[in-house]
């Protein structure tokens, strides 16, 4: 990723606002999952864990919604975007919108979603794009600690019992179907990257395998193979589970339209 | 966040000291001193063991207080308030982490006491055995929940017990900030629509007689609280702090705008304090018998986060225990 002056005239505020809407989703709608199991997770240290990624990633997705908000300059708030949209319009990846399951299924899905966001963070620090930038230099340091807890896990869960092997195992095989979308070309992360916003996606794989590898051979686990998945939540193709989940986030706003809370 | 009966002292641990006399005029004039005891202090059994049963309680209180707050996690109506309550609730199992640490300087596990919590022996405070059925049981429980919990802890940070009251004095900075955000959810509702209004005055008059009744039964009826303050574990009876309580909250609703239900509710010049109607204490009574409207409920919800989560925590130990005869192989 370059940031000439070429490229930044190149990213229309179209383009920004689309951008940091697909980043601001897929943070957001991690952390209404995780936010779910705030009181119910399997010891007390790992609810407070759990609850402490949900609010960094609702941090990011504040900050992302709240700035693509502002270049978009239609008067939309962070609230707007994350409370008004339909599920069409929402680009986050499809695996983080996949449920809780339980807390093995959640471990993967957040081991694999944190791997890719440390590629990106690290990355998107030269984002000809100040705002995105400044947005992954303080992300990276909160994706570093989210990647240490759910890398952990998942070498206790997989080297642990058999029961805990087999659960993280079954997370992983069901999960890993959504992981091609990360790299994968033709959506709105593909062109920022033409841009010089963010980088390009198919270039975050390597670095990511390699981590994603090291720590599956270390907690015994078996890589999936990979399969050819096409339905892509950044292109708007979502699954079953997202407009659920957007019911039960945007009930208020819904309910009593125009509403100061 | 709050725990009740804070003077529910167990009859048979009383008077089991008596071979000790000396040390316990020690232990005696340490306390009339103000002198903080601490964990390898000798300290009689039955100032011990009311220590694990108020602190437990307490700590017990705050994991399952993260329930019905929590319940709005997923549907706070905007981001900061999600953010803010994630945080809120947060705090409260943080809480019960201090407490469950400050408990077990004194001889007992978390595991036993989670164990007692499980088994519904030990108790928890009796609020939380209400539900939350709007937004508004949010803000409400901020403000006056946490607000009868600020005045109940606030002594408690002067017990004589130190490790327990230095817990407290991180504890009620916390809570103090949790109050102030119940009122300004409270606020923003009464002075919003016709509906955020009526939805604010509905969780007020769920929450107000519960509220009231968290600083336990009156003194008259209040069994041990002698013994309590003579240790300085308690320093106000219940009847003084519930006093406390609603002469700084009424004026509290009148500036939201919103009426306490309580018809008999008058100010009483000669004396300087509201007069409150008659407390219903058989409902406390029921609630705390374990017939409230989510006792049931609460209890199921952390039986079943337990249970669920046996093997996660199995699987760490064995984590754990592979990698230390790794490394004794590789020693």
């Amino acid at each position: 990723m370059s940031a000439s002056a070429a490229t930044v005239l190149s990213a229309s505020t179209d383009l920004r606002f689309r951008y940091a809407v697909h980043l601001g989703d897929t943070s957001l709608i991690l952390a209404q999952r995780l936010g779910e199991w705030v009181g119910h997770a399997p010891a007390l240290e790992e609810d407070l864990a759990l609850a402490n990624i949900a609010l960094d990633l609702l941090g990011q997705a504040r900050y992302l919604l709240s700035y693509a908000g502002e270049i978009e300059g239609k008067g939309r708030t962070e609230d707007d975007l994350a409370f008004l949209r339909d599920p069409s319009d929402f680009t986050n990846l499809a695996l983080v919108e996949q449920p809780n399951v339980d807390f093995g299924h959640t471990i993967v899905r957040q081991f694999l979603i944190d791997a890719w966001q440390l590629e990106l963070f690290e990355c998107l620090q030269g984002s000809s794009e100040p705002r995105l930038a400044e947005l992954a230099a303080k992300a990276l340091k909160e994706t570093r600690y989210h990647y240490r807890f759910s890398s952990g896990w998942m070498v206790r869960l997989g080297d642990g019992t058999e029961e805990s092997h087999k659960r993280v195992q079954d997370g992983l095989d069901s999960l890993w179907k959504f992981t091609s979308e990360f790299f994968a070309p033709g959506a709105v992360d593909e062109e920022a990257a033409a841009a010089g916003l963010g980088p390009d996606p198919a270039s975050l794989r390597a670095a990511w395998a390699a981590n994603v590898e090291q720590v599956l051979t270390e907690a015994t686990l078996k890589k999936p193979a990979d399969v050819s998945y096409r339905w892509f939540g950044k292109r708007n193709q979502h699954s079953e589970h997202l407009s659920h989940l957007l019911a039960e986030m945007q009930f208020m706003q819904r309910t009593y339209p125009g509403v100061q809370w | 966040m709050y725990t009740q009966g804070l003077d529910s002292l167990g009859a048979d641990c009383l008077h089991q000291a008596t071979d000790a006399v000396t040390l316990e005029q020690r232990f005696q004039s340490k306390v009339d001193e103000d002198e903080r005891i601490e964990p390898k202090d000798w300290m009689p059994d039955a100032y011990r063991q009311t220590l694990i049963r108020q602190i437990s309680q307490h700590a017990h209180s705050e994991i399952v207080g993260m329930l019905p707050e929590g319940n709005w996690i997923t549907r706070a109506p905007s981001l900061r308030r999600k953010a803010v309550l994630i945080a809120k609730v947060q705090d409260e199992g943080g809480h019960g982490m201090y407490l469950y640490s400050a408990a077990e300087t004194l001889g007992i596990s978390r595991d036993e006491l989670l164990e007692q919590l499980l088994a519904g022996t030990a108790k928890y405070s009796s609020i939380f055995n209400y539900p939350t059925p709007t937004w508004a049981d949010v803000g409400a429980i901020g403000w006056l929940v946490d607000g009868a919990a600020i005045m109940n802890q606030i002594p408690i940070c002067r017990c004589s017990y130190g490790p327990y009251a230095r817990a407290m004095v991180r504890i009620c900075k916390e809570e103090s900030f949790h109050q102030r955000q119940g009122f300004e959810i409270m606020m923003t509702l009464a002075r919003g629509t016709p509906e955020q209004h009526r939805m604010a005055q509905d969780a007020l008059n769920r929450w107000w007689w519960p509220s009231i009744m968290m600083f336990g039964p009156n003194d008259a009826t209040s069994k041990h609280t002698a013994q309590s303050m003579r240790w300085k574990i308690k320093r106000f009876s219940n009847d003084e702090l519930r006093q406390k309580f609603i002469d700084i909250t009424v004026p509290q609703a009148e500036f939201l705008g919103l009426k306490v239900p309580d018809p008999d509710l008058r100010w009483d010049e000669a004396t300087q304090h509201y007069i409150h109607g008659p407390i219903d204490w058989k409902e406390f009574e029921e609630v705390l018998k374990g017939n409230g409207p989510c006792n049931r409920e609460r209890l199921e919800t952390r039986r079943r986060a337990h249970d669920d989560g046996r093997w996660v925590r199995e699987a760490a130990l064995a984590h754990a225990e592979k990698q230390r005869a790794r490394e004794t192989q590789a020693a």
